[in-house]
């Protein structure tokens, strides 16, 4: 570390001699050096952080061994110089037979690291600074996590205060019955009676059951509203709209496909030529998390998800597919994840992806809903067949690039005397072609 | 004494309809006889093989139709190898380019960037380092299909997710896309 600065440091004080015109004046020469040193230092970390990323980040960790060893402090293991010839082309040494060289390459299963020659001696120093580099703790970073933590209790100490309330309601309640009651045994006891005022409710009582029209339409109401509700309650039979199950591994679509991006269709790659969407297979995770071990994205304190419950997430899958992290290496020793399937079609629809994804271009989201904005995925469309039926009605057929029915499509406009075909038109109203 | 009673009945009634809706249970079925057939659908558990699951591997030794195999190992000097000789078998025109266009922005461009420069949204955000740009690597068509084949280093084997012949689509893209950095 305090090699790097003075020679970098050094390198600015002679450029400065060479730009600086003798007559200015000592003090203000000082101060320039100080802010220099600042930014000269900040500079290099910043300069070999990039540079790490861009070519080494790929093999190495700073503190954990990935395809290469860790690097951090790495600069005090080694002499300097043998470092810039390492690393600008290791497998000449390993060839002209520097020990220390071959020493590593056995070490490392002769796993060749790539030889960086476009590397300068000065960007080399600028990547050690960055791997010798100790950030200082941020003092914030503890207080803000504190603040966060106690927005959460609110909610949690909101929810106590309304139980208990109900609590003492039925308490209140409760007592009031039985005082009651202890009192009139105690009146009827003493000989004292009470009299109720009864007769005001039965006088509404008879006067509305005298009134032959109030009773009718309050009879057909009544059957109206069952009638609704039953309804109402039938049609969903069998309908698994808002369905939210607990799957093995907490899998967050939010923060795969919302936070990162990723396409739907990294994973669920068989929707583009198949019926299936289809789950990715594990292999396909293991694409990302071979690298991504543990978890530094945000947190939802309120629901529980902190960092620590998303590695620990992570490490399930690491699990199921055999992944030792020690190691690094697969151990074989593998477990199918039994994800619960929200989705499901009677066996007697016939439903295809491929048709509707690929061909027809539709949007995932249009069936599926806002995915990227679901921590836990669930069903957000009826997948009743009315829903297909209703999409057939009113969507038009992509015609265009479609070379295949050209024909076909130009003959059913005619037909019909509309320039858009809409799907109901083409025949996707049709039983059978749903139906097995 | 009878209001109570009507009224602990109604809230009973109301927290009970309200308990059955449980989100992570699937809804009741009426008569669904013909909702499961005897098959096997897809992915499905079964103890109809030793491991429990539906989806099996094929059988050692057998291809499927149309499969065409792929000689170079998986070894560094089968990626050489691959890299020296490996043609492709598709020619560069705008349709091969632009379904190569398209396959990568799904696989490739969460890790490469859209524009192969190495600035994928997952760089950019620090969740995953070390993506090189394909400026600055000595790459050919056959190399990057070798690559997408087995994989190499930090970067895993895209083989399940693209045929054989988008692999080779996606190749061509990515080595205009070379071009394109290096001008
Ligand atoms: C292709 C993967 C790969 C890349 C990229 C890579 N390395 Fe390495 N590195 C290795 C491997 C593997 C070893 C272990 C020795 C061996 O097997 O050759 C190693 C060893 C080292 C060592 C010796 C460490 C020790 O503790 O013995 C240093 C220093 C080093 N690398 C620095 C770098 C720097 C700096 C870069 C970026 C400019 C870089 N490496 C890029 C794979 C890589
Ligand atoms: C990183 C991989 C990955 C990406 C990217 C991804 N998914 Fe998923 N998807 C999964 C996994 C794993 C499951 C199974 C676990 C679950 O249901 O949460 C799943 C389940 C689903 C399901 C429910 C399947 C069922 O059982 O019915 C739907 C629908 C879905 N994904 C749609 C999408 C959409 C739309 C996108 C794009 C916005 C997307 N997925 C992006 C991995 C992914
Ligand atoms: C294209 C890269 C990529 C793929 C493929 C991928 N992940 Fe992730 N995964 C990420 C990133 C990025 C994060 C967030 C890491 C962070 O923010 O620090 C993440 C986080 C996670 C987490 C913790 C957060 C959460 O969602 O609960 C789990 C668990 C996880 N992934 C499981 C999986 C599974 C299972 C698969 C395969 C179906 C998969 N991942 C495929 C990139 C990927
Ligand atoms: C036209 C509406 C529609 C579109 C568009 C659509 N899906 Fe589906 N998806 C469905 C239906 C309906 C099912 C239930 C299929 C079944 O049970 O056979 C389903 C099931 C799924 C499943 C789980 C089971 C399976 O069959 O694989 C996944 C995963 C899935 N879709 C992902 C996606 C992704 C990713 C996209 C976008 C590329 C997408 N879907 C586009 C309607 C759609
Ligand atoms: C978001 C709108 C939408 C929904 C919802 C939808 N579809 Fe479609 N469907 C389409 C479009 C658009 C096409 C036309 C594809 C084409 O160009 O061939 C299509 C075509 C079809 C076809 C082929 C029709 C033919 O004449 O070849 C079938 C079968 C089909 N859909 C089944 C279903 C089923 C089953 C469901 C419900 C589970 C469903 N669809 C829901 C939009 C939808
Ligand atoms: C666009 C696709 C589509 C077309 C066309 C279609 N259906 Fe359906 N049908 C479905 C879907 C999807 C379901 C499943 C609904 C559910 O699970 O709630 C269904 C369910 C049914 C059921 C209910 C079975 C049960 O026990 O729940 C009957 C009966 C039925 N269809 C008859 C027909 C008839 C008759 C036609 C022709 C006039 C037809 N369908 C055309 C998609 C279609
Ligand atoms: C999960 C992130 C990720 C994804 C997705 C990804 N790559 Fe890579 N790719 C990498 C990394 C990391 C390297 C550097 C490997 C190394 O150190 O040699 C790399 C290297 C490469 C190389 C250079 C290899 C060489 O010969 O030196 C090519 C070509 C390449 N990727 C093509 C692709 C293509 C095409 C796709 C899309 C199908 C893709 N990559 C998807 C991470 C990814």
């Amino acid at each position: 570390m305090s090699v790097v600065r003075i020679t970098t440091l050094s390198k600015s004080i002679s450029n400065l001699f060479k730009s600086l015109v003798s007559p200015l004046a000592l003090n203000s020469f000082f101060v320039l050096l100080i802010t220099l040193n600042i930014s000269a230092q900040d500079v290099d970390i910043a300069k070999g952080k990039s540079l790490y990323n861009a070519n080494c980040a790929s093999c190495h960790k700073l503190n954990k061994k990935l395809i290469g060893p860790a690097l951090k402090g790495v600069s005090a293991k080694y002499d300097k110089e043998w470092l810039y010839a390492w690393i600008k082309n290791s497998a000449a040494m390993i060839k002209a037979g520097d020990e220390q060289a071959i020493a590593i390459y056995e070490e490392y299963n002769k796993v060749a690291m790539n030889a960086f020659p476009q590397l300068s001696n000065e960007d080399i120093d600028n990547i050690l600074a960055y791997t010798d580099y100790v950030p200082e703790p941020v003092a914030t970073s503890t207080t803000v996590s504190g603040a966060q933590s106690s927005t959460g209790e609110p909610s949690l100490a909101n929810d106590i205060i309304l139980g208990l309330l109900i609590v003492v309601l039925l308490v209140l309640v409760t007592m009031l019955y039985l005082v009651t009651k202890t009192l009139t045994s105690i009146a009827e006891k003493n000989g004292i009676k009470i009299d109720q005022p009864k007769s005001e409710p039965f006088s509404i009582w008879k006067a509305f059951i005298k009134n032959q029209f109030l009773i009718f339409s309050s009879v057909v109401l009544l059957l109206l509203s069952s009638a609704y509700f039953a309804y109402g309650y039938m049609m969903q039979i069998g309908v698994d709209q808002g369905y939210m199950p607990v799957q093995p591994i907490h899998y967050s679509h939010k923060i795969h496909s919302g936070a990162n991006q990723i396409e739907c269709q990294y994973c669920h790659s068989s929707a583009r030529v198949s019926k299936h969407s289809g789950i990715p297979s594990l292999n396909v995770c293991m694409n990302c998390h071979e690298n991504i071990a543990e978890y530094n994205g945000e947190e939802d304190l309120e629901k529980g998800y902190t960092k620590e419950f998303y590695t620990n997430e992570i490490k399930k899958l690491y699990k199921a597919v055999g992944w030792n992290e020690e190691t690094q290496s697969y151990t074989g020793d593998t477990e199918p994840v039994k994800w619960v399937r929200i989705h499901n079609l009677p066996d007697f629809v016939y439903f295809n992806h491929a048709q509707h994804v690929s061909v027809a271009g539709v949007d995932c989201n249009k069936c599926h809903g806002p995915v990227e904005e679901m921590e836990i995925l669930y069903q957000y469309s009826s997948l009743t067949m009315g829903w297909c039926i209703d999409c057939h009605r009113d969507s038009n057929v992509k015609v265009k690039d479609n070379e295949y029915y050209t024909k076909i499509h130009e003959e059913l406009s005619k037909k019909y005397g509309v320039e858009e075909l809409t799907i109901a038109q083409m025949g996707g109203l049709e039983c059978g072609k749903c139906h097995y | 004494m009878k209001k109570i009673t009507f009224f602990s009945v109604m809230i009973l009634m109301s927290f009970l309809t309200l308990s059955c809706f449980d989100q992570s249970k699937p809804n009741y079925q009426f008569f669904p006889n013909m909702y499961e057939s005897v098959g096997y659908s897809t992915y499905q558990e079964s103890d109809a093989f030793a491991n429990g699951i539906e989806a099996q591997l094929p059988v050692d030794g057998t291809i499927s139709r149309g499969w065409v195999p792929y000689d170079y190992p998986d070894t560094n000097e089968g990626y050489e190898l691959a890299k020296k000789e490996l043609l492709s078998p598709l020619e560069v025109n705008d349709e091969n380019l632009s379904k190569g266009k398209e396959l990568y922005n799904i696989y490739c461009a969460v890790c490469h960037g859209s524009k192969g420069d190495g600035q994928g949204i997952l760089m950019k955000r620090e969740k995953f380092l070390g993506i090189p740009s394909y400026a600055d690597r000595d790459i050919t068509e056959g190399s990057t299909y070798h690559v997408l084949m087995y994989g190499r280093n930090l970067m895993g084997s895209h083989a399940s997710q693209v045929n054989a012949e988008e692999r080779w689509q996606i190749s061509q893209y990515v080595i205009s896309l070379r071009e394109k950095l290096i001008k």
